[in-house]
């Protein structure tokens, strides 16, 4: 559990969470980016660039 | 093996990767490329002793260059640079799939309004715009009218970084409502599925419905044409359906009356070199990260080789 660091509101992290991987805030709705995995520590995502895809 | 994924962006793909990996006993090293500093000669120290990386960025640009300082640094590298180069820009993706045979949609590219105008006036309406490098479907235009041609045209030249003023027009093809999105890896096919849609785009991303699509002979034949083209790799190739049924031809045959592609059943549209598969190994009966990672193994088993015999 951390927290979202748009609104504060507590964030759960699945098990098996990975470092680099993107969180919605259930409460807010930001996209979080999961930097560190123990302890927790999130920053909001990058905005989607023009070059991403496949 | 010990494998570096470069990323940015963990995606369910990557996911599914990194667990495939894990479970079967390999060391797994995760590059994030935003925090690296890339020298001329000497590689990043996380690189030491990596068998073979898999390049899984989700920005075109950092995939380009990353994938080329691997190859600088000797560290084999999936996709190759080369393979990255071609897939990443759609006139480089066209030209290659044209210059091997592979049927493709006909494709102008112009670097004027006025010029492109010219090629959106000879294809017909409607036909399509699409930005040289891009993906998801993100600023696709189907173009059903001269004003709306040049609202897009004007919009694009004004307010576009300047890869937008190359007019890449394309012929609208008529498919039956799905495209065909094969995964494999050295034009072997993994899995393949149909993306359906009302909508005339019908990329996974854009919501399409999928479902397991079996290939035909003609079909495997243009995917391994395709990856050969592009250089080989693990790659995602896009095909629409034309001709066979009698029903789906693209919108200049339909005008000429000409027969369509010498009675091909497809034409291949792209060819994508960090493809996602996450919607695929829902929609196929293959574990795909598996078959990947088999693949995988055996491109690590052969670098190895060679450097042994070398």
């Amino acid at each position: 559990m951390t927290e979202c660091v748009e609104c504060g509101a507590d964030v759960t992290l699945h098990d098996n969470a990975e470092v680099g991987e993107i969180l919605d805030c259930t409460t807010c709705g930001a996209e979080l980016e999961l930097v560190e995995r123990t302890p927790p520590v999130l920053q909001r995502a990058p905005e989607l660039e023009e070059d991403w895809g496949e | 093996m010990k494998v570096g994924i470069l990323y940015s962006r963990i995606r369910k793909d990557e996911k599914l990767l990194l667990a495939e990996l894990r479970e079967r006993g390999h060391d797994v090293v995760k590059i994030d490329v935003r925090d690296l500093q890339f020298g001329l000669t000497e590689a990043p120290e996380v690189f030491a002793d990596i068998d073979i990386v898999v390049d899984r960025c989700l920005a075109t640009s950092r995939s380009l260059y990353a994938t080329k300082f691997c190859e600088a640094y000797g560290v084999p590298v999936v996709n190759s640079a080369e393979t990255a180069q071609i897939c990443a820009d759609k006139v480089q993706n066209s030209l290659a799939l044209a210059g091997a045979g592979v049927p493709t949609p006909a494709t102008d590219v112009a670097f004027t309004k006025e010029a492109a105008m010219e090629s959106i006036e000879k294809f017909g309406y409607p036909c399509v715009l699409k930005p040289v490098v891009g993906s998801w479907g993100r600023l696709m235009a189907k173009i059903d009218s001269k004003s709306a041609a040049e609202a897009i045209l004007e919009h694009k030249a004004t307010l576009g970084h300047y890869e937008h003023k190359v007019f890449y027009v394309q012929e609208f093809v008529d498919k039956p409502g799905r495209d065909v999105r094969v995964l494999a890896t050295d034009g072997e096919p993994v899995a393949a599925m149909v993306r359906s849609s009302d909508h005339w785009l019908t990329n996974a991303a854009k919501g399409a419905e999928t479902d397991q699509f079996e290939l035909d002979d003609e079909a495997k034949a243009l995917v391994q044409q395709a990856s050969d083209a592009v250089g080989g790799g693990l790659l995602g190739v896009d095909l629409m359906e034309v001709g066979g049924d009698g029903e789906a031809h693209s919108a200049s045959e339909q005008s000429s009356g000409e027969t369509p592609r010498d009675s091909a059943n497809y034409t291949v549209h792209e060819v994508n070199h960090t493809v996602e598969f996450k919607a695929l190994n829902q929609a196929a009966d293959v574990d795909v990260p598996a078959t990947v990672v088999d693949w995988l193994e055996a491109k690590a088993a052969a670098e190895t080789k060679q450097e042994v015999v070398a």
